[in-house]
């Protein structure tokens, strides 16, 4: 990583922290303590199950509310605040502007992730009071949502580019929404006759494919994941974001900052 | 070599939602700029200065034209490292101390790591800030803000420093010690293009200025050429308590004060207003020209702009 780079993004991840975004954690501790109590008191034998699926959901639901919520103004509030004209007018490219915003942003919910996924084994080695082997498979669960972070980060910041912190919001959400059904999508595609068929089939590899990168259900009930849906998703994750971030690249690059 | 060519430069926006019709910001503009000088953009409100500086900065593409800083095309990113820019009415991360905010612009326009600190603490001591370096900007009055712009726009020592309006928002002290900052960039050899429409400032420290109104250049010199084509005065104080028939018909501004009177009139009206005056035995006490200052050749060519515009309507 270029050095310019790397300094937007570190200041990108010091903003978050000093505007108090890692409060979350708190929030996030509190709701997991209670849950972990509770669930000690009332279930029987499915602890570890419900203490996975609320952790990891909770994990989910967190993160993607603090990508949304800031990868939305990471361009459109420094265009309206006025700092981006201070580092543009320095040796400083419009790409590397936007890719310096998304490492900030990513290396946040990284941060904001692994805090989150020690409170989760922290509070199933409350109620089970031992690990076993199979939770090696809540790792790549909360590998698959650091994944799904990348991809809304790079959403956020394709909708920043262009349009007002409201409208990309209702953006970047709405094509959460749909990409957690992306699967369903594709069966109704496969069903479907003429046009509908076209437009379906062309939504379905459009949005992005969340459903695919959501393995809390099955990780809760200790089935393994395969290590090829691993490389899949991956490969998927790195080239939807990369293709994102091009077209933010791509419309930024040609926007008069007024 | 000039340190700033504009060349035909021109900025037309598209504006509506439905139906885009253009707003033109700025006209064919040609200057030059030479090295080592202070030159003002002058201007009323939305004459075109900002939208000039930001297509020089890259901030927005021009419709036409072409711009050359250093010899090097603006669109050059070698051209950056060699200057400076402080925006108008500056606005930083808030969330930073001072010290932190220029040490991140410091690592943007790749100054050693090992000369940060002591650059970072020099640009303080030179803006009057080395006790509020650790403070964070938030916290900082409009006075401060602007200090910490002109700032970040020196720290990486560049050739050519651009000012937005560096005087506004500033309070007497402070728009003194931007002059005097400014005196002291000129004096280290280097461009300084900042734009005003505060008359006295250019005026003060302006080798020489462009006035641009309504997106078009109306007179680009030195200010000595710029007031000496402006029509001369002088100022005539005589004894007594009455302004006399022939000196009304000479000059409109006549003020009685006590036993004297004071005329301000055109400098070629000289000899028929001390003819007047000997004819009606009235004592001379003073005759002195009017200096003709900036902001009245200002008034004046604008005047002379409405009025050619109000003719051809």
């Amino acid at each position: 990583m270029n050095s310019r780079i790397f300094h937007i993004a570190a200041n990108t991840f010091r903003e978050a922290v000093r505007d108090r975004v890692l409060y979350n954690l708190i929030a996030f501790a509190l709701l997991l303590s209670a849950a972990a109590i509770l669930v000690g008191q009332i279930s029987i034998d499915i602890e570890r199950l419900v203490v996975v699926n609320l952790g990891l959901s909770a994990v989910s639901l967190f993160g993607i509310v603090i990508a949304i919520f800031i990868g939305i103004g990471l361009v459109s509030k420094e265009i309206d605040k006025r700092t981006l004209y201070t580092v543009l007018s320095r040796p400083v490219r419009r790409w590397e502007f936007i890719v310096g915003k998304f490492f900030g942003l990513t290396g946040t919910l990284v941060v904001n992730t692994v805090c989150m996924g020690i409170g989760v084994f922290a509070a199933l080695l409350y109620v089970s009071h031992k690990f076993q082997h199979s939770d090696t498979s809540i790792l790549v669960a909360l590998y698959f949502i650091v994944l799904q972070f990348v991809i809304i980060c790079a959403l956020a910041l394709l909708f920043s580019t262009f349009s007002s912190p409201l409208l990309s919001a209702v953006f970047a959400f709405s094509l959460f929404v749909i990409g957690s059904f992306a699967e369903d999508l594709k069966g109704f595609a496969a069903m479907s006759q003429g046009f509908t068929r076209v437009v379906t089939v062309a939504a379905s590899y459009l949005v992005p494919n969340f459903s695919a990168l959501n393995v809390i259900r099955s990780v809760a009930h200790e089935h393994p994941v395969p290590w090829s849906l691993v490389a899949y998703n991956t490969i998927y994750a790195v080239v939807y974001s990369a293709m994102a971030l091009c077209g933010a690249v791509l419309i930024f690059e040609r926007r008069n900052l007024k | 070599m000039a340190a700033i060519e504009v060349i035909n430069l021109e900025k037309t926006y598209a504006v509506g939602f439905w139906r885009k019709r253009p707003r033109v910001a700025l006209r064919p503009l040609n200057l030059a700029v030479n090295e080592g000088e202070v030159f003002g953009f002058l201007g009323p409100n939305g004459a075109g200065k900002t939208t000039t500086l930001k297509l020089l900065m890259g901030l927005v593409y021009p419709t036409g034209g072409s711009a050359r800083i250093l010899g090097m095309e603006i669109s050059d990113p070698r051209v950056k490292a060699q200057i400076g820019f402080l925006p108008e009415q500056p606005y930083f991360y808030d969330y930073l101390t001072a010290r932190e905010l220029l040490a991140y612009y410091a690592h943007l326009s790749g100054v050693p790591a090992k000369e940060c600190s002591s650059r970072i603490e020099n640009v303080l001591k030179l803006v009057g800030l080395p006790d509020a370096a650790n403070v964070q900007l938030r916290k900082f009055s409009k006075g401060m803000l602007q200090r910490v712009g002109i700032a970040q726009a020196v720290l990486h020592d560049p050739k050519v420093v651009f000012l937005d309006e560096p005087m506004s928002g500033l309070d007497p002290m402070g728009r003194r010690e931007v002059r005097d900052l400014m005196a002291q960039l000129k004096q280290q050899g280097k461009t300084v293009f900042f734009s005003t429409h505060i008359l006295a400032d250019a005026e003060a420290l302006c080798d020489r200025v462009a006035i641009i109104h309504q997106g078009e250049l109306r007179g680009v010199g030195a200010v000595a050429d710029l007031t000496s084509s402006v029509q001369g005065k002088i100022e005539l104080v005589w004894a007594g308590n009455a302004v006399p028939a022939s000196m009304k018909s000479l000059s409109s501004e006549c003020h009685v004060t006590g036993d004297t009177v004071r005329a301000v009139l055109p400098e070629n009206q000289q000899d028929a207003a001390l003819e007047a005056l000997r004819r009606e035995h009235l004592k001379l006490i003073s005759l002195v020209p009017v200096r003709t200052s900036l902001e009245q050749y200002f008034v004046e060519k604008l005047k002379r702009v409405e009025q050619s515009a109000g003719g051809k309507a």
